[in-house]
């Protein structure tokens, strides 16, 4: 976007740099006096989180967040392989509708309406059912974008060497497609585990819901919940860091 | 039926002000990302990450509950707005950063190579190269920013979602009100589908 700076350029980057800096020290200082002001940089009010029942407490609902997301992310990647393989017009009318209606919706299905039609399922299923349901049409949309986009010669190739259809599939477009999907796949990921915490909504034991109940427990609001978005944030930024290791890789190879 | 009315309209405007917050917001970030300061791309490299790695439910519990508790008293429906549109902000920075660099490098140094500063390449060159192939993307994240204020109806704003579990509760009619809500968004997709379709199209 921009050459190598020369001197003048340099000045004046320093310059911003400083005016930067002060403006953002001054943001920071005027956010911690709002938060001194109402007592809430109390070391009493974040003492609790450096104890370890409080942790276990909140890792035990970062595990149910990643057993959520871990069966949801099956489910929803055999849904949206079934739909990527068949493009008819009821898949595509299922991807469609899926990927407008909130999952809270569905949730809300899940758990006011279904039961009085005599379904009831347990709380874990009533959090991942209406997301595997969602999270399906993306993956669908995904799994095509990656089969699409191996050139049509490799195919081609593969059948003018005599090989069959399904076995072109399986080891010429299917190996170089993942490949391709490998980096949205883990974004895909990143969204999926952020949506667990609809868990809140459903009472299920995850993350946010634990930081809920802590929070009614303890008192400590403000707290509890930037803990647990920090836990949300370390957790998802090392799935990110695998995504840009994994996009780096890819190029590489392609090169 | 007025609660049905006060959902959707909720709905609708929670998106649009998002939307328009998220669009002013996200050009801010996109511009900050992209500048040759480094410390002014570190903050939006910073920004981008710390808002799209969080739930946005989080988010939401974090200032509607959080802000009244720091002395920051603000209506519940504009607290949701907040959130909403600082939230969507780091997506809408993404996809025009992805924008900007989706248009051929040469094309940069071809301005610079004529003479142009790094404002004057970015506005004649480099933004109206971009803008049309931002605008799929940008609606991507509109129609997800619909399905996301749903998210608000959890903190108490009645949106269309909050209200068809409402009304479902007095008509115990789930499946019409269900499925009546769904279209709603089904429908607001559409005109932003449509609206996206147009833009497109439109010559730069």
């Amino acid at each position: 976007m921009f050459d190598a700076p020369g001197p003048r350029l340099r000045r004046r980057v320093f310059w911003v740099s400083v005016v930067s800096a002060l403006v953002l020290t001054g943001l920071v200082a005027l956010g911690l006096r709002q938060f001194a002001a109402g007592g809430q940089l109390d070391p009493v009010r974040w003492r609790p989180y450096l104890t370890w029942p409080v942790w276990r407490y909140l890792l035990g609902g970062l595990w149910s967040t990643v057993v959520a997301a871990f069966a949801t992310g099956v489910l929803a990647m055999a849904g949206g392989l079934l739909l990527a393989l068949r493009p008819n017009r009821f898949t595509r009318a299922y991807a469609g509708v899926m990927r407008t209606v909130p999952v809270l919706l569905l949730v809300y299905v899940m758990l006011f309406v279904l039961p009085s039609f005599g379904v009831n399922l347990p709380l874990f299923w009533k959090l991942v059912v209406p997301l595997a349901l969602s999270h399906a049409a993306s993956y669908a949309v995904i799994f095509r974008a990656g089969v699409d986009a191996v050139e049509p010669g490799q195919r081609e190739a593969g059948l003018s060497l005599g090989m069959p259809d399904g076995a072109v599939t399986r080891f010429v477009v299917l190996p170089q497609a993942v490949r391709h999907m490998t980096p949205l796949l883990v974004t895909q990921a990143v969204s999926l585990l952020k949506d667990t915490s609809l868990g809140y909504v459903v009472s299920y034991t995850e993350l946010l819901f634990n930081g809920r109940v802590l929070a009614n427990y303890n008192g400590l609001l403000i707290q509890t919940f930037i803990v647990v978005a920090f836990v949300y944030l370390v957790v998802n930024l090392a799935l990110s860091r695998l995504a840009h290791r994994l996009e780096a890789r890819r190029a590489r190879i392609a090169r | 039926m007025s609660l049905v009315l006060e959902g959707f309209l909720n709905t609708v405007a929670l998106t649009l002000l998002s939307f328009a917050g998220a669009l002013v917001v996200g050009l801010a970030v996109a511009v900050l990302r992209i500048v040759p300061v480094p410390l002014l791309r570190g903050v939006g490299a910073v920004y981008v990450e710390v808002w799209r790695n969080i739930p946005l439910l989080a988010w939401l519990v974090l200032f509607v509950f959080g802000l009244p508790e720091v002395g920051v008293r603000m209506p519940l429906f504009w607290t949701a707005f907040t959130a909403i549109a600082l939230y969507e902000a780091a997506f809408v920075a993404e996809a025009l950063r992805s924008g900007v660099n989706a248009v051929a490098s040469g094309q940069g140094e071809a301005a610079r190579a004529l003479g142009l500063s790094f404002r004057q390449s970015l506005r004649h060159v480099i933004l109206p190269q971009a803008g049309r192939r931002v605008v799929q993307p940008l609606a991507n994240i509109a129609i997800a920013l619909t399905m996301a204020t749903a998210l608000a109806g959890v903190v108490g704003v009645v949106d269309m979602t909050r209200a068809a579990q409402r009304i479902n509760l007095e008509l115990a009619q789930p499946l019409l009100v269900f499925t009546g809500a769904g279209l709603c968004y089904l429908v607001m997709a559409a005109g932003i589908g449509f609206a996206a379709r147009v833009l497109e199209r439109r010559p730069a």
